[in-house]
């Protein structure tokens, strides 16, 4: 008993049976499938992101910028895509380019050796700034064929196309992380970066390539924002990284490294999925969410803190 | 040793303030005109006062990004008691928004030093909180310029000093006050040698019986007090209080400020006369882009490459210094 | 491994069990109860001093017409946001979506999913320029063709159209900045304005610090400036506190010459204090609670079938008489007040 009451996926997916019970009592319209599917659209985005912040965060570092990469891959791709590139060319250089600010980030973090929140602080303004100079305040469209993919469904499984992608890079990237060697160093660099130093792990090479990893992750959901809203502006997702990392904390990730799961992510993000849809749906004020969505935030990280106190073995 | 690099930091930063100006003006002299340089002197204040805050906080190794949220949550309250008490004293508001600033800055403290909740977490939260906050608190209805009372705004333009007609506005008093304050605090007091133990070296300020979790919780109150005092100033300065815009984003340009001021951002040192030229650079930075008719849409671009710019310079710095030290 | 594969069925379980009941919920709502009408109104921002007195005109046209009104807006202006806001009204199936588009283009895809379902969909204040067809018809606040030409005439009749002047926007590609930029070129060409000169034109971003360094810079760059026009009420706000400052109003201690004179649009509380003071003559903005009336009663009318729009055609609002539709089905609410020290003390918004 005491083992499942600590285990990182506990608290998420009692909340999300919980939200779900509230949801159907406090809105006539939440419980529709068709509905709650076609709102995974801006969800599965944001778990793209969480995918890459679970690895980041459980490394012991974090990346604030992620979202501001998002936008800038959004704005690169409809730009490359307006000069005439095709689509697919275009999409593919994108979700490149994300990677190639993640391995910005990396470099400083994992070999400059400067700490992750400063750098991604940094790069939150820089890569945000970098769309803005790119577009100005204009939006720029995308060819018709390419929009829309959140409104195609899987065949058989009947969920959209984009959320379908999300969960198919869950599964893998959750096996890499819990079944691979590169996921054991994951979760080693983040317990104790010194000691797995001295393990042989190779430190910095990992640290880099997570960042690469969060940065791709992101420049796919930049993609995907493009193929939804069907134009891309610099301000797309602002403010999206504080929503990611709260799910990841959320989902039983320790902030201070070392400790978390993929499924735990996982289940965080459909529960603040199904908490925002509520309060929209509720047309609970902006404000108000904004101050639910931070009250989340810490309270979850106050929260996994405890878990992680008790479920750490006792010291005589 | 360290004084030392201290010291070349001011210098390296003081030559950067001198260049960037002597450039743009040289391309645009009207940059010297009064207008101009009170333009720039009127821009500096906000910003100094929340950057001598953030300057203790990121001696400790912390961060604080919830500062432009308070800057607003303390102007909206403060304007909303100027809104219900017109005749009310300068120094009874000025205590409120100072009050109001402390008790935020309190809740971050708290959280950090005493729930161990990290730094950025925190106050990543409360950016968002309080400034949810400011709407709930406000309705969503600004404070406009005829709740303001004009003794406010006029700090922006009187002040007790005036040097070959040009005033030296209150605004800018205050600012030299903080400025003042941060000075007392890191180089006279225990709680300043504290904040730079603790930034060098935790675990050995613990052992040497620093009290850890108190040293940390006043840094962060006394950002709040500061950036809640801000609050007060942005009302003067800019004669109403939105909900929305009052400090949003200001995190960036004040941390921005406070790392090219000098402050290492692995903790432990950093000092006041160096962030003060760091608000300085960037206030020249901004005045000039703006007479030299720079769009707009680069300036966060220029934020965000300013702070990686000084990161890579530190890192690069220190490195060298390691080099020395080996050799 | 284990439970995280028991709480992985656990939450398919959670699915599958909506899944199952939500035949029983749709079929039970899918006539709105009582014959009430839904409408919900989706303004630019929250926070926002202007569309906060829009709001008020639609809270006061939906309570004479017995409807059900509710109004939800994003944090900031910004376009994404607002798509699943309007997601959220279609499934709560409201009958008139009103919305302030913070994006000419982005939102196309979810309003055709809106009409759609029925939905009368109509854009108040910034319209889908280029965009038209994913919206039934479009409110303005007044005839935006002459919003240009009329402040020009009110900054030359307070400069005796004669110097040089400047203007200070919000955003480079703001729509209704730029076409009423373009209006007041045009209208500089006639003869009567031979002698005013525009010398430049700069962006504050709707960011009062932005407006203010912007402002302080045209001071700076054009000593013998003569006159601003800021047609956006965060630019004109934080002009106007800055002009102040700066003590270069007509009259003022620094003022040189005759002194500088601004102008612009904005809601009157926020310039109340300065046309008080003297910093600012006078100022215009047509009525955005007439617009939240009119707008609320078309989408009412129009989701009736009792009006179609349609170039040319009319229609008759209970509280504003009888408007007709421009180019594009767009209506226009009235024309723009003019606030000075004679009247601004009448208005409180």
């Amino acid at each position: 008993m005491r083992k499942i009451l600590t285990r990182p996926e506990f608290v998420p997916a009692v909340l999300l049976i919980l939200a779900f019970i509230a949801g159907t009592i406090q809105s006539p319209y939440f419980l529709d499938v068709r509905y709650l599917l076609d709102s995974t659209g801006p969800y599965a985005e944001t778990g793209l992101l969480v995918i890459g912040l679970t690895f980041v965060i459980i490394s012991g570092n974090i990346d604030l910028s992620v979202a501001s990469n998002l936008a800038f891959v959004a704005c690169a791709t409809a730009k490359l895509a307006q000069i005439g590139l095709p689509m697919p060319a275009a999409a593919t250089i994108g979700v490149l380019i994300g990677g190639l600010l993640g391995a910005f980030n990396g470099a400083l973090v994992a070999y400059a050796k400067l700490p992750s929140f400063l750098v991604t602080l940094g790069t939150l303004a820089l890569f945000r700034g970098m769309a803005q100079a790119l577009m100005g305040s204009a939006s720029v469209q995308v060819p018709s064929s390419f929009v829309g993919a959140d409104r195609l469904d899987l065949p058989l499984l009947g969920v959209p196309l984009p959320f379908g992608i999300m969960i198919v890079f869950v599964v893998v990237l959750g096996l890499t992380l819990h079944r691979t060697i590169f996921g054991r160093w994951t979760f080693a660099v983040g317990t104790n970066e010194e000691a797995a130093f001295f393990a042989s792990v190779p430190t910095p090479a990992v640290k880099f390539r997570i960042f690469v990893l969060a940065g791709l992750l992101a420049g796919l959901a930049g993609v995907l924002i493009d193929s939804r809203l069907g134009v891309a502006r610099f301000d797309h997702a602002r403010g999206l990284e504080l929503e990611a990392i709260t799910a990841v904390v959320l989902g039983g990730v320790s902030i201070t490294g070392g400790r978390g799961s993929m499924i735990g992510s996982l289940l965080a993000l459909l529960l603040i999925a199904v908490l925002k849809t509520q309060m929209i749906l509720a047309n609970i004020t902006s404000e108000v969410q904004l101050t639910v969505t931070g009250t989340l935030l810490i309270v979850a990280v106050a929260i996994t803190g405890v878990a992680t106190r008790l479920s750490a073995p006792r010291k005589a | 040793m360290l004084a030392k690099v201290a010291k070349s930091r001011e210098m390296r930063t003081l030559i950067l303030v001198i260049l960037v100006f002597a450039i743009a003006a040289f391309k645009e002299p009207r940059l010297l005109s009064a207008s101009s340089i009170s333009s720039i002197l009127l821009w500096i204040p906000l910003l100094t006062v929340m950057a001598v805050g953030q300057m203790l906080v990121i001696v400790t190794r912390g961060i604080d990004v919830s500062v432009g949220s308070m800057l607003g949550l303390s102007g909206m309250l403060t304007g909303m008691l100027f809104r219900a008490h017109p005749d009310l004293n300068l120094a009874l508001g000025a205590g409120a928004s100072l009050g109001i600033g402390a008790v935020l800055g309190l809740i971050n403290g708290g959280l950090i030093a005493w729930a161990k909740i990290p730094p950025i977490i925190t106050t990543l939260g409360t950016l968002s909180v309080y400034r949810g906050l400011t709407f709930i608190v406000s309705g969503g209805h600004q404070i406009d310029s005829n709740n303001i009372p004009s003794a406010l705004t006029e700090w922006s333009l009187r002040g007790p000093v005036t040097i070959g007609g040009v005033t030296l506005p209150w605004l800018l008093v205050f600012a030299l006050l903080a400025v003042g304050l941060g000075y007392f605090l890191t180089n006279k007091t225990v709680l300043g040698r504290n904040l730079y133990a603790i930034g060098s070296r935790p675990e050995a300020a613990h052992l040497r019986g620093v009290p850890v979790g108190k040293s940390v919780f006043a840094c962060y109150v006394i950002c709040g007090a500061l950036a809640g005092f801000a609050g007060l100033l942005y009302a003067s300065r800019y004669g109403f209080v939105n909900p929305a815009t009052a400090g949003s984003g200001m995190e960036l340009t004040v941390i921005a400020a406070t790392v090219i001021g000098g402050c290492d951002v692995k903790g432990g040192s950093g000092s006041v006369g160096g962030v003060l030229l760091g608000c300085i650079l960037l206030g020249v930075v901004n005045v000039a882009l703006a007479v030299l008719g720079v769009a707009a849409d680069w300036q966060v671009l220029v934020y965000g490459s300013v702070i990686l710019i000084a990161l890579g310079l530190d890192a690069f710095a220190s490195r060298r210094q390691a080099k020395e030290v080996a050799a | 491994m284990r439970n995280s594969l028991l709480i992985l069925s656990l939450a398919a379980m959670a699915l599958v069990g909506c899944q199952r009941s939500t035949d029983g919920a749709s079929s039970g709502s899918t006539t709105s109860s009582g014959g009430q009408l839904k409408i919900v109104y989706i303004p630019k921002n929250s926070g926002n001093p202007y569309f906060n007195e829009v709001v008020r005109g639609f809270e006061e046209a939906a309570k004479a017409a017995g409807a059900d009104f509710t109004t939800t807006a994003p944090a900031t202006a910004e376009a994404t946001s607002q798509i699943d806001l309007i997601k959220a009204q279609i499934q709560r199936r409201v009958d008139v979506i009103a919305i302030s588009a913070n994006s000419p283009d982005a939102l196309n895809v979810v309003l055709d999913e809106a009409k759609a379902a029925g939905i009368a969909v109509i854009t108040v204040d910034s319209d889908l320029v280029g965009n038209e067809s994913h919206r039934d018809a479009a409110v303005v606040p007044t005839d935006f063709t002459k919003v240009g030409e009329s402040q020009i005439e009110l900054l030359g009749s307070q400069i005796n159209y004669e110097g040089e002047i400047a203007i200070l926007s919000a955003t480079r590609d703001a729509p209704n900045q730029n076409s009423w930029i373009e209006g007041m070129n045009e209208t500089l060409k006639q003869p009567k304005y031979a002698k005013m000169k525009l010398v430049e034109t700069v962006y504050g971003d709707d960011e009062p610090q932005k407006s203010t360094t912007e402002f302080e810079a045209l001071l700076a760059k054009h000593p013998t400036l003569r006159g601003v026009v800021s047609p956006t009420s965060v630019g004109l706000a934080a002009a106007a506190q800055a002009l102040a400052t700066a003590e270069a109003y007509p009259g003022g201690a620094k003022a040189n010459g005759p002194g500088l004179m601004l102008t612009g649009l904005s809601t009157p509380n926020q310039l109340k204090k300065f046309v008080q003071d003297g910093v600012v003559k006078g100022f215009q903005l047509w009525s955005p609670y007439d617009m939240g009336v009119l707008a609320c009663n078309l989408g009412i009318a129009i989701k009736k079938g009792e009006v179609t729009p349609k170039e040319g055609a009319e229609f008759e609002d209970p509280k504003l008489g009888k408007v007709a539709f421009g180019k594009n089905n767009v209506l226009s609410a009235g024309p723009l007040v003019t606030f000075d020290k004679s009247n601004i003390d009448k208005y409180n918004f």
